[in-house]
């Protein structure tokens, strides 16, 4: 600072063009700043705000800094928000490690072993579902999967489950349409960070005797990391906040922790718990995702763009 | 020389930069305590409006060509996707009818209109449908409900069923009328269950583990259980209400889920067995493919709730919906929308225009259509909380069973 003040004072003019040389990164990222801004900061400094509230919604919520509502919903609370949380993150990590196990032999099928005039309609395929709505297509699933739907009484006839197997109303049942709605988030990334990655690349390593098992773990696994991180970040995220699934094909035992935030906010009115809830949400997911970045490097995003 | 020129040459000038940053600064420190003061959420009752003169406001009222409704969905008689009901109003009034099937629930209607409501400003809806309960309470409570002028209501007065009338939620009807009534019960599945089911015992037999259902409404979860303690739910006291929960922390091993409307979907795909459920819902599944699905009404009695029709405050066209309130309320309306809706009826004489005019038996001679008489010792209303602190308490005690 000294420095440049000191140049400044000397050479005349010279103020402007550092402006000018140092200023345009700062300018174009105004708009990243300002989304950012926008989208991702204020909301989450306003759900603060709303958490530290109290009052009710006939007399009005005031700002009263009451701290105290975090350890009152994951400490001293009669309905168990914390299991919430760990459940809800588990159900969400277990749908994101299934998308990648099944979307990754998709998408790399897609990529590698179809004609190139095949790939559009199966990407579109892949895409088909997403025009009907989601909650109908779930909901749908609720008839499919039922005691006395087409999947329980088969395997009942086949003997292959006990009369009382039920799958609606499981963990296994929200897992799986968690699985089910957000599958091509996972492969379509996958997808463009495959077919990105040059066949001489795949040839070279066979031309050094790499075998098949060789080739794809050490070319087009790594090749293909970008396409997993980013599917990662788009699965991992809206399952874990998701109420619908596990409201729709879920059952007593499968209570998470967007349907508390639902209920709070809707049905209780509870603005400050509701907002304290997706606070620690939003927070959790954060920190989670930072980690993750951290570990395996936000470099993956930039070469998938 | 003058003097301001003079403390201008020899003062020392505040530099530009400081300038510009103590006042960037102090509008943000400005802006952001503004922002604080401005992030509290103004509450229901904030609104001034309890000393309206309701007479005076009638009497200024002129008659509009339009009426705004917002009912909830499959709630009107339906044919090709035209209602013969608001159609014949049309014809005998002249007001054309915005009919929209947009509320979904309660809570989240409320949450949607409640906004404008604080604000004093229209909805765009003049009339709602809402169902006794908090929100129906929060309503009256906050002013935000058009006072009824009673005597436009003649037809009420002459053609509606007692179970109406006066209810404990709105006495003397000053705030709404009701568009449909229906029973809380149970519900069964003749297919699996071969005894007799008669009591809320039934949704604690460990031979249904697995295939009970109930519902999420934590207050249809709440009365259940203090009916089957023997309480009426309408003048329980909290004590009661925590004392009721021993039972359902012990039947809730049994339970599959705690549903929302869905209930029925459950109980027509086997996956419960036995349910908590609505009457209308039992009555439409009989006709349409599930006649094997029984509603009874416990020994230890069933509920019995009211969704009402209401005028917004910011009404643009209260007129309109005074109108439509008392020409539903004549037996051929009435009868119309009740031949498709299949609730209970709160005209008891639309039953002999449904057997004679329309010729449907089956709906006509339904008890859960047109109970008997006699179906009032057994119904109770629901609890009607006096304030929000209430209503927090019967959360605090029902929601972790149904939040677990």
């Amino acid at each position: 600072m000294t420095t440049i003040q000191a140049r400044i004072a000397k050479e005349p003019g010279s103020l402007r063009r550092w402006v000018s040389r140092h200023s345009p990164p700062y300018w174009l990222s105004l708009v990243g700043v300002g989304w950012m801004v926008l989208f991702f900061l204020i909301p989450l400094i306003s759900g603060l705000i709303v958490s530290l509230e109290t009052g009710n919604p006939v007399k009005g919520y005031t700002l009263t800094w009451n701290w105290h509502i975090y350890s009152q919903i994951f400490v001293h609370s009669d309905i168990p928000y914390t299991t919430f949380f760990i459940r809800s993150l588990i159900y969400g990590g277990s749908a994101t490690i299934l998308c990648i196990l099944i979307a990754y032999p998709m998408a790399y099928y897609i990529a590698f072993r179809v004609s190139p005039r095949w790939k559009n309609s199966l990407l579109l395929l892949v895409l088909i579902s997403f025009f009907i709505s989601f909650v109908i297509r779930t909901d749908m699933w609720a008839f499919v999967l039922a005691d006395q739907g087409i999947v329980v009484t088969t395997l009942r006839h086949l003997h292959l489950v006990s009369a009382n197997f039920h799958i609606l109303g499981t963990a296994g049942a929200v897992i799986g349409g968690d699985v089910y709605n957000n599958l091509a988030f996972m492969v379509l990334p996958i997808y463009v960070a495959l077919e990105r990655i040059d066949v001489r690349i795949l040839e070279a390593a066979r031309d050094l005797y790499a075998n098949s098992r060789q080739t794809f773990l050490k070319t087009v696994l790594p090749l293909s990391r970008a396409g997993i991180f980013a599917g990662v970040l788009l699965v991992f995220i809206s399952t874990v906040g998701d109420p619908v699934n596990s409201a729709l094909l879920g059952g007593a035992n499968t209570y998470t922790i967007g349907q508390a935030i639902q209920d709070a906010y809707l049905n209780n009115q509870q603005f400050n718990v509701a907002a304290a809830l997706s606070t620690m949400l939003m927070l959790m997911l954060g920190v989670i995702m930072f980690i993750y970045a951290r570990i395996f490097g936000t470099e993956n995003i930039e070469n998938l763009v | 020389m003058d003097p301001a020129l003079f403390r201008g040459l020899t003062q020392r000038r505040l530099p530009r930069r400081e300038l510009l940053r103590s006042a960037g600064l102090g509008a943000g420190l400005l802006g952001f305590s503004a922002l604080l003061g401005a992030c509290g959420i103004a509450g229901s009752a904030s609104r001034e409006g309890s000393d309206v003169n309701w007479d005076s406001f009638w009497a200024q009222q002129r008659k509009t060509g339009v009426l705004n409704f917002a009912n909830w969905p499959l709630y009107i008689d339906t044919e090709h996707g035209r209602s013969q009901s608001l159609a014949l109003f049309t014809k005998a009034t002249g007001i054309k009818v915005n009919y929209e099937a947009v509320i979904q629930n309660n809570e989240p209607f409320y949450a949607t209109i409640e906004p404008q409501l604080a604000a004093g400003e229209s909805t765009g809806y003049d009339l709602a449908v809402f169902t006794n309960g908090w929100n129906l309470t929060q309503l009256i409570d906050s002013n935000f409900l058009v006072e009824l002028d009673h005597s436009k209501l003649p037809n009420f007065q002459r053609y509606a069923s007692d179970l109406v009338r006066n209810p404990n939620y709105d006495p003397g009807n000053k705030h709404s009328v009701t568009w449909q009534t229906g029973f809380t019960g149970i519900a069964y599945n003749t297919k699996y269950i071969d005894r007799e089911i008669t009591s809320f015992d039934d949704l604690a037999d460990p031979a249904f583990s697995g295939h009970v259902g109930m519902m999420n409404d934590n207050v249809e979860l709440g009365c259940a259980a203090l009916l089957h303690m023997g309480v009426n739910p309408e003048v329980s006291t909290p004590k009661d209400w925590q004392e009721s929960t021993k039972w359902l922390k012990k039947q809730r091993r049994l339970v599959s889920g705690y549903y929302d409307q869905s209930y029925i979907q459950h109980l027509e795909n086997g996956d419960t067995w036995i349910t908590q459920a609505w009457s209308g819902d039992v009555f439409q599944a009989n006709q349409s493919g599930y006649p094997h699905l029984k509603f009874v009404v416990p020994k230890e009695g069933q509920i019995v709730w009211h969704d009402n029709m209401v005028i917004l405050r910011g009404a643009q066209n209260p007129v309109s919906a005074l109108e439509w309130m008392n020409f539903y309320y004549t037996p051929k309306i009435a009868g119309i929308v009740e031949n498709w809706v299949n609730y209970v009826c709160p005209v008891p004489e639309a039953q002999r225009y449904i057997m004679d005019v329309l010729k449907d038996p089956t709906v006509a001679n339904s008890p859960l259509v047109f109970p008997s008489a006699s179906i009032d010792a057994v119904s109770h209303g629901y609890y009607v909380y006096k304030d929000y602190d209430e209503y927090q308490q019967w959360n605090d005690t029902y929601n972790p069973i149904i939040e677990s």
